[in-house]
C-alpha cells in the first residue's frame, strides 16, 4: 500500500468521524452549560463550566430511576430476542420447506408496522394479565420489532457459514446440539454481536410503547426526558446531560462486542 | 391541514423516504470504503467502531433536540458554520433548508447502522478468499465484485430494507426538529396520520390511510427483497432451492 492512498483513506475516515462526532460533541458542551449560556450565546466550550445537570440527573431519583428501569428491560429483551433468534434463524439458513422464503419475508412486517398500530391491542392484553408498569411487560413488547431483526442479521451470518462445515461434523460424530453450541456458534459469534447489539439499541431508543406500557415503577429514561420538554420552558442543560448520560450502556455494550464485530472468520477449525 | 393541497406536496411525503434511501445505497460503496481504511486489529479500530455507533444510541426524541440547537445559526454549531461561510440558512423559516435539515440529521443518525453490518460483514470473509483472488491477480474492483459484494449479501439486504422502512416511518426526530413546519414541508407520512387520527379524530380515513400506508411499504420491500433474492441467486456459487 503506497502512502498516497493510505492518506487519503485516513482523511476520509477522518472527515466522517468529524461528521459522526461533531453534533455529539455539541451536546456534551451544552450539557457542561447553564441554560443561559445556551440560549444566550455561540461559544466552542462552556464559559462557566458546570456539573449541576449532571448533579441533578444523579441525585434526582425520578432521573436516575429511569437508567435502571431502562437498563433492566433493555437487558431481559436482548437475551430473549437472542434466545429466540438463534433456532429461528438456524433453520431459514439451513433448511428448505414450504413457504420458507414467505415466512422469512412475512415476519419482517412486523417491524414495518409502525409501533404505534401495536399500542392498543398491548395495553389491553397488559392490562387483563396484570402486566402493565412492569419491566417483563416492555421487554415483551418489543421483541415485536427485535425478534424479526435478530433473525434477519443472524439468518445473514449463518448463510456465509458453508454448509460442508454442517456436514463434516456430522461425520465426525457429532450431535446437533452439540455441534451447534461448540462448533456452529463460535463461528458466528460476531453476527450474535451485532445482533444483540442492534437489539439491546432499538430497545434502548424506543419510546412510544415503552412510555405507555410504563408508568411509575417501570418508567424508562426516554420517557422521563420527555417531562423536561414540557416544563416551565425548556430545560436544554439537563435534557443534554441526560442524552450523554444515554449513550455511556450503549458504548459499553459496543465496546464489550466490538471482538466479535471485528473479529474475523476462524477457518479451519473443523 | 385539509384533503384540498396541491398534489406535489403531498408527493413530497413519499418522496422523501425513496430520496433517504438513495442517499443511503449512495452512502454505502463509500461506507466500504470506511470500512476499509478502518483497521482491523488494535484499539483505533475498535475505538472508531465505538465512535461510529454513538449516534445510534441516542434516543430519538434527544437526536431532535440535539439537531434542534446544532442546526441555530446564532447559538448552533453547524448553523454558525454556515452563517460564517455567508449561506442563509434557517430550518426554522426556510421549507427546503428544514427539509434538508432532517435529511441531514436522518443520514447522520442512520448511517452507523449501514456502517456496522457491513463492517462485520466484511469482517467475517474468510481470509481464503482474498489470498486466492491475491494468487489470481484479481484487480481491487474484481475483488469488490465478485468476493465481497456477493458475501455482503444478506447482510446488505438487511441494511437496504431497514432503512428503506424506518425512512417510511420517520416520526420522531422531524417532530421534535421542526413539528412538521415549516408549513407542511416536513410533516411525514406518519405524522400526518398522527395527525388525522389523534388531533382531528378523522379516525375512519386514519385507519384507511394507515392500512395503504402499510400497503406501500410492504409492496415495496417485497419487490426490492425479490429483487435482492434475485441478485444472488444468479451467483454460480449459490444453486437456486
Amino acid at each position: 500500500m503506497n502512502t498516497g492512498r493510505f492518506q487519503k483513506r485516513t482523511l476520509f475516515l477522518i472527515a466522517y468521524l468529524l461528521f459522526a462526532v461533531l453534533p455529539i460533541y455539541w451536546m456534551v458542551n451544552m450539557s457542561f452549560k447553564t441554560n443561559d449560556e445556551i440560549v444566550s450565546s455561540f461559544s466552542f466550550w462552556p464559559q462557566h463550566f458546570t456539573w449541576a445537570n449532571y448533579k441533578t440527573i444523579f441525585t434526582d431519583p425520578a432521573w436516575y430511576s429511569g437508567y435502571i428501569n431502562s437498563l433492566i428491560y433493555v437487558a431481559i429483551n436482548s437475551v430473549i430476542s437472542i434466545a429466540v433468534a438463534l433456532p429461528a434463524a438456524y433453520a431459514f439458513s439451513r433448511y428448505r420447506f414450504l413457504g420458507d422464503k414467505h415466512v422469512f419475508f412475512w415476519l419482517l412486517t412486523n417491524r414495518m408496522t409502525p409501533p404505534a398500530v401495536f399500542l392498543l391491542p398491548f395495553f389491553q392484553l397488559y392490562t387483563t394479565l396484570g402486566l402493565m408498569d412492569t419491566h417483563l411487560a416492555v421487554a415483551l413488547a418489543h421483541l415485536v420489532f427485535n425478534v424479526p431483526l435478530a433473525v434477519w442479521i443472524l439468518e445473514g451470518f449463518m448463510s456465509g457459514v458453508p454448509r460442508e462445515i454442517d456436514e463434516t461434523a456430522y461425520i465426525d460424530g457429532h450431535t446437533f446440539p452439540r455441534f451447534f453450541l461448540t462448533i456452529f456458534l463460535p463461528l458466528i459469534k460476531a453476527g450474535v454481536g451485532v445482533a444483540a447489539f442492534f437489539c439491546f439499541m432499538f430497545s434502548w431508543v424506543e419510546l412510544l410503547l415503552a412510555r405507555t406500557l410504563t408508568s411509575v415503577n417501570a418508567k424508562p429514561i426516554v420517557a422521563t426526558m420527555t417531562r423536561t420538554v414540557s416544563a416551565a420552558g425548556m430545560d436544554w442543560a439537563v435534557l443534554a446531560a441526560a442524552g450523554v448520560l444515554t449513550i455511556v450502556p450503549g458504548a459499553i455494550v459496543i465496546w464489550f462486542v466490538r471482538h466479535y464485530i471485528a473479529r474475523g472468520f476462524a477457518m479451519g477449525r473443523v | 391541514m385539509n384533503d384540498s393541497k396541491p398534489i406535489n406536496q403531498k408527493a413530497w411525503w413519499l418522496i422523501l423516504p425513496v430520496i433517504l434511501c438513495v442517499a443511503f445505497s449512495a452512502v454505502l460503496p463509500l461506507m466500504t470504503v470506511v470500512n476499509y481504511s478502518v483497521p482491523a486489529k488494535g484499539w483505533t479500530s475498535s475505538a472508531v467502531l465505538v465512535v461510529v455507533a454513538l449516534s445510534l444510541l441516542i434516543p430519538w426524541n434527544v437526536v431532535g433536540t440535539i439537531w434542534q440547537i446544532y442546526g441555530r445559526a446564532d447559538i448552533g454549531l453547524f448553523g454558525a458554520a454556515l452563517a460564517k461561510l455567508g449561506i442563509e440558512y434557517s430550518y426554522t423559516g426556510s421549507a427546503r433548508d428544514a427539509w434538508l435539515t432532517v435529511l441531514l440529521m436522518d443520514v447522520w443518525h442512520w448511517t452507523p447502522l449501514v456502517a456496522l453490518l457491513c463492517y462485520a460483514g466484511l469482517r467475517a470473509i474468510p481470509d481464503a478468499y482474498y489470498q486466492a483472488a491475491r494468487i489470481d491477480g484479481a484487480s481491487k474492483w474484481a475483488v469488490f465484485r465478485f468476493i465481497q459484494l456477493p458475501k455482503l449479501r444478506g447482510v446488505l439486504m438487511i441494511a437496504v430494507l431497514l432503512r428503506f422502512m424506518d425512512s417510511f416511518m420517520i416520526y420522531t426526530e422531524p417532530f421534535v426538529l421542526t413539528g412538521g413546519g415549516p408549513g407542511n414541508a416536513t410533516t411525514f407520512l406518519s405524522q400526518y396520520l398522527t395527525q388525522k387520527a389523534v388531533g382531528q379524530f378523522d379516525l375512519g380515513p386514519a385507519a384507511a390511510f394507515s392500512l395503504i400506508y402499510f400497503l406501500i411499504i410492504l409492496l415495496l420491500c417485497f419487490i426490492l427483497y425479490n429483487w435482492m433474492q434475485r441478485v444472488g441467486t444468479s451467483q454460480p456459487t449459490e444453486v437456486a432451492s
